[in-house]
């Protein structure tokens, strides 16, 4: 199931940028398809950055990746470049895993 | 618009001088190194090689990908976390409309160039100056991010099994720092900063009624509600005349 899941989002992914080279401009010039277009992503992002950091399964979980996020934000906003975001984040996450075991 | 450049003067070094060409490879270097993360974070989630390599080539969509690893990893469904690949890829169509009129590519070509259509190589390409440098940039970033990626995505994820337990290296954190990273930049205002406030509460709130991945796709909905919510805006003349809104 996870090999359909893959393969079924994969060609869907590639089908979407392919839609956009052929289709007429005017079907997605609608400022509702531009609005939602625009907000699709921050939603999803958002929701993805909150639910990766104090969830796991379907319970709510406040440990030490919440510590590595919270150092992923003030990079971002100090303007770190993408790798040193990534790189902070997962430091800070192993050294409060590693002074508090189990967090 | 630059002028011909002549033929003699044609050559590598004139081209890698061109400050596209450089800030292109900026970025594919970059992402030949986050997708050695995106390898690793992928079998840490249960993919195989296979598996995470056919996401770097098919899928090709580096948000995308993240997402549908994230809720795998996080004991969600597949489907779940292929709806959730799809509606951020959804954007890529939005990209691929502005570069189309820009390369103007018909057929094989085209099908091809549009696998290449990403946030990097349309940022790289849209907003510049000639459509020389639009064109360069675009093929240099998206040539050269398709191959770094991959070659990354197999090094992390071959390395990932020497790694015993991802959790003691915080790789559980970089994922959702990756969406930190690519956030931060689109939260331009205020309304824009409520809105995604507001879709992380919604999905943190429905993380215990829902099975796992089902959150994000309650995020993107209210997205998609709000996005279509009718809306007075002053008319513009270039506005094309409201008859048959979705809105």
């Amino acid at each position: 199931m996870l090999w359909a899941a893959i393969l079924v989002a994969s060609v869907g992914c590639y089908l979407f940028k392919l839609a956009g080279m052929s289709v007429p401009a005017g079907l997605l010039a609608r400022p509702a398809v531009q609005r939602i277009a625009a907000l699709l992503p921050i939603v999803l992002l958002a929701a993805l950055i909150a639910v990766q950091t104090v969830s796991s399964g379907q319970r709510l979980l406040i440990d030490a990746r919440l510590a590595g996020v919270a150092v992923a934000v003030i990079a971002a906003w100090r303007r770190a470049p993408f790798l040193l975001i990534l790189v902070l984040a997962a430091v800070t996450t192993a050294l409060v895993r590693w002074w508090i075991p189990g967090s | 618009m630059s002028e011909p450049t002549p033929p003699h003067r044609r050559g590598l070094r004139e081209f890698t001088a061109l400050p596209v060409v450089r800030q292109s490879l900026g970025v594919v270097i970059a992402c030949g190194a986050f997708a050695i993360s995106f390898g690793a974070i992928a079998a840490a989630g249960g993919l195989d090689v296979w598996q995470t390599m056919a996401l770097s080539l098919i899928m090709f969509s580096g948000g995308s990908q993240f997402a549908l690893v994230g809720v795998v990893a996080g004991g969600g469904s597949p489907w779940a976390g292929a709806v959730a690949a799809l509606l951020l890829g959804s954007r890529n169509t939005f990209y691929g409309l502005r570069l189309s009129t820009l390369l103007g590519l018909r057929g094989l070509r085209r099908a091809a160039a549009a696998q290449v259509v990403i946030d990097e190589s349309s940022a790289m390409s849209l907003g510049r100056d000639s459509e020389r440098e639009a064109r360069i940039g675009f093929y240099v970033t998206g040539i050269g991010v398709f191959t770094l990626w991959n070659l990354g995505s197999l090094i992390g994820a071959l390395g990932a099994g020497a790694l015993t337990d991802p959790a003691a290296f915080g790789l559980d954190a970089a994922g959702p720092a990756a969406f930190v990273a690519l956030l931060w930049p689109r939260l331009r205002d205020r309304e824009t900063w409520a809105i995604a406030l507001a879709a992380a509460g919604l999905a943190v709130l429905s993380v215990p009624f829902v099975p796992p991945g089902v959150p994000v796709l309650v995020a993107a909905a209210f997205g998609i509600a709000v996005g279509a919510w009718p809306r007075r805006e002053p008319p513009l003349p270039d506005r094309p005349a409201p008859h048959g809104e979705a809105a």
